[in-house]
């Protein structure tokens, strides 16, 4: 047996950190300025929550209050939520089955860069995005709807925006991991549009008839809509605690689907 | 009479052979999938320093699976895998590796500048953005997205995406598929001063003029099993041998109009195979000087006289048909 002489390569663990942490900056600067310069994904994910903003909140129910919930504001939170959720299942979701169907992720797989690095990438674009989407809304409602919203309760919004999309990221590692690229954006908007529908987004929760009341507490978009309502003091089904138990929970079940998908993927290699 | 030199058609074996340090290896690798193919069967190969190696077969062999194990993209279900004494899967062992695969879509929205910016961060001394440029061919479309190029920039784009890390062993898949001949001229160039400053590359193509232009070695694989391996004139004279007579060393075709029959030939020294039809006799011959001698001796109406080194196509249909 012949005898092999390699130089394996070390580096310490503090730079080890340092390094992979501009990694993860330069991997969400070009994500992010990827996607704003991809039109047809930062027009609609922006432009969708804003003009069903526009027309449903500030335009339909101009000024309508409803006891003391004022209508525009109430919106603002449903839409904000609509918004980043959007980002997250379409920048995350079907951009990582772009990337996989394309062999664009086999590419980066096989170079140093740490995998971690480029789903965190992923992650913080789409919450800029919907930290983006939040204030615009905000401004819109403010200045067209004449919203009362304080700072602390706009700085609540943006935290729960943010935190918002770890569940949806979870959702769409998943779906990228499941559903063949082809079929990723309309399987994306069949789970889309009916989760926000039936969370509350668009009309509120107590308006839409009892047995999707029920079915929402197992909606993520249900516990973050509420949860951001709660800040304006416009929850109203269950406590704060819930809501995060459900949104924890739902996050679980899509990061064990994303694992077990994952796995397969894996042995299939 | 001018000796100008082309340095485009010397080929590999004309510079010295790199010595066997090796840098990478499979060994004794069984690679089956979930669905029950067996990709690869009890195949073992080494890659040492300085070479350039071709793994060569047709689809479907297991090269992109042998490739996809050096890579660490995948694990083998018996043997082991070693790229600089570490597993290939180990972020350590990928610092000194680049890679060039055949990617459907690459993010269009990003500029050329920026992506390699982006690959050059992930190694810890990447090459210098100059460099890569230069060595890649990018002068003037560094500015440009990348879903803005043309088919061939987009290749040379992956090469330098391959350079990034200045790497110690490249996988390069089809590196110059979809080039214009002087942008392929280039990258062999470049492919051949990477092997001269010491780093190994791994190529799979099916260009075989390729293969028979850069490698220092070829590995032909065929139905998850290696079936020849070699310098490329090895291979050729392997791919022309005839069962009953073997053929080594440097083989010949000479083709010619003789009176001479097939069987006459056959007696011939160092003939391997000969044959005859309406445009003229073949004859194969691993000592082509003394087999012209003496068809020229017992033939004085012998004319049309071509001596050619054997196509590494022919040997690799050869060697890829017949033995199944």
């Amino acid at each position: 047996m012949s005898t092999m002489t390699f130089s394996p390569v070390t580096g310490s663990p503090i730079n080890s950190l340092t390094f992979n942490v501009r990694i993860f900056l330069r991997e969400s600067r070009y994500e992010f300025l990827r996607l704003t310069r991809t039109k047809s994904f930062a027009l609609s994910v922006i432009g969708f929550p804003v003009i069903f903003y526009l027309f449903f909140g500030l335009i339909l129910n101009r000024g309508q209050h409803i006891g003391s919930v004022s209508v525009a504001k109430y919106m603002l939170a449903g839409y904000a939520v609509f918004g980043m959720v959007g980002a997250s299942l379409f920048g995350i979701g079907v951009g990582l089955s772009s990337e996989l169907a394309a062999g664009w992720l086999e590419l980066k797989r096989a170079s140093p860069m740490p995998p971690i690095a480029y789903l965190l990438a992923k992650c913080a674009s789409a919450m800029v995005f919907g930290v983006i989407i939040v204030s615009i809304l905000t401004v819109m409602g403010i200045s067209v709807g004449h919203v009362e919203l304080s700072f602390g309760e706009y700085v609540r919004m943006f935290g729960l925006t943010v935190v918002g999309v770890i569940p949806f990221a979870c959702m769409g590692m998943a779906l990228a991991l499941l559903v063949p690229f082809s079929s990723a954006p309309g399987i994306a908007n069949m789970i889309y549009l009916p989760m926000s529908f039936c969370g509350g987004l668009w009309l509120p929760i107590m308006m839409l008839p009892k047995f999707i009341q029920q079915f929402a507490v197992l909606l993520p978009t249900y516990h973050l809509s509420q949860l951001m309502l709660s800040a304006f003091g416009y929850d109203s089904a269950g406590t704060a605690m819930s809501h995060w138990i459900g949104l924890l929970g739902f996050t679980l079940v899509m990061l064990g689907i994303g694992g077990i998908a994952f796995r397969r993927y894996e042995q299939n290699q | 009479m001018s000796a100008v030199l082309d340095y485009s058609r010397i080929s590999a074996q004309t510079v010295a052979q790199p010595m066997a340090d090796p840098v990478a290896f499979l060994a004794g690798i069984n690679k089956r999938y979930c669905n029950g193919v067996l990709a690869l069967d009890n195949v073992s190969l080494t890659l040492n320093r300085g070479e350039i190696v071709a793994l060569l077969g047709p689809n479907g062999a297991g090269k992109s699976t042998a490739v996809r194990l050096l890579m660490g993209l995948s694990s083998p279900t018996l043997g082991t895998v070693g790229i600089f004494g570490a597993d290939p899967r180990e972020t350590s062992a990928r610092m000194r590796t680049g890679a060039m695969l055949q990617v459907g879509r690459a993010p269009e929205m990003l500029k050329v500048r920026e992506q390699i910016e982006l690959f050059r961060g992930y190694y810890r001394r990447p090459m210098a953005y100059a460099d890569i440029v230069r060595a890649a061919a990018l002068h003037g479309i560094e500015q440009r997205m990348f879903g803005q190029l043309s088919g061939g920039q987009k290749q040379r784009v992956l090469f330098a995406l391959a350079l990034a890390g200045d790497p110690d062993l490249v996988f390069l898949d089809e590196p110059t598929v979809g080039l214009d001949i002087e942008s392929r001229r280039t990258m062999w160039a470049e492919i051949r001063s990477l092997a001269a400053r010491g780093k190994t590359v791994l190529l799979t193509t099916h260009y075989l003029e390729e293969a028979d232009a850069l490698a220092h070695r070829i590995i032909v694989i065929n139905k998850g099993r290696i079936a020849c391996e070699g310098t490329p004139d090895e291979v050729k004279a392997f791919g022309s041998a005839v069962p009953g007579r073997s053929a080594q060393g440097s083989v010949k075709i000479i083709r010619c109009a003789t009176e001479l029959t097939t069987a006459t030939l056959l007696k011939l020294q160092g003939v391997v195979s000969a044959t005859a039809d309406v445009s003229g006799t073949t004859v194969t011959s691993n000592q082509p000087e003394s087999t012209l001698r003496e068809m020229l001796a017992l033939d004085q109406t012998l004319r049309g006289i071509e001596v050619q080194s054997p196509a590494l196509e022919d040997a690799f249909l050869a060697i890829t048909t017949d033995r199944s």
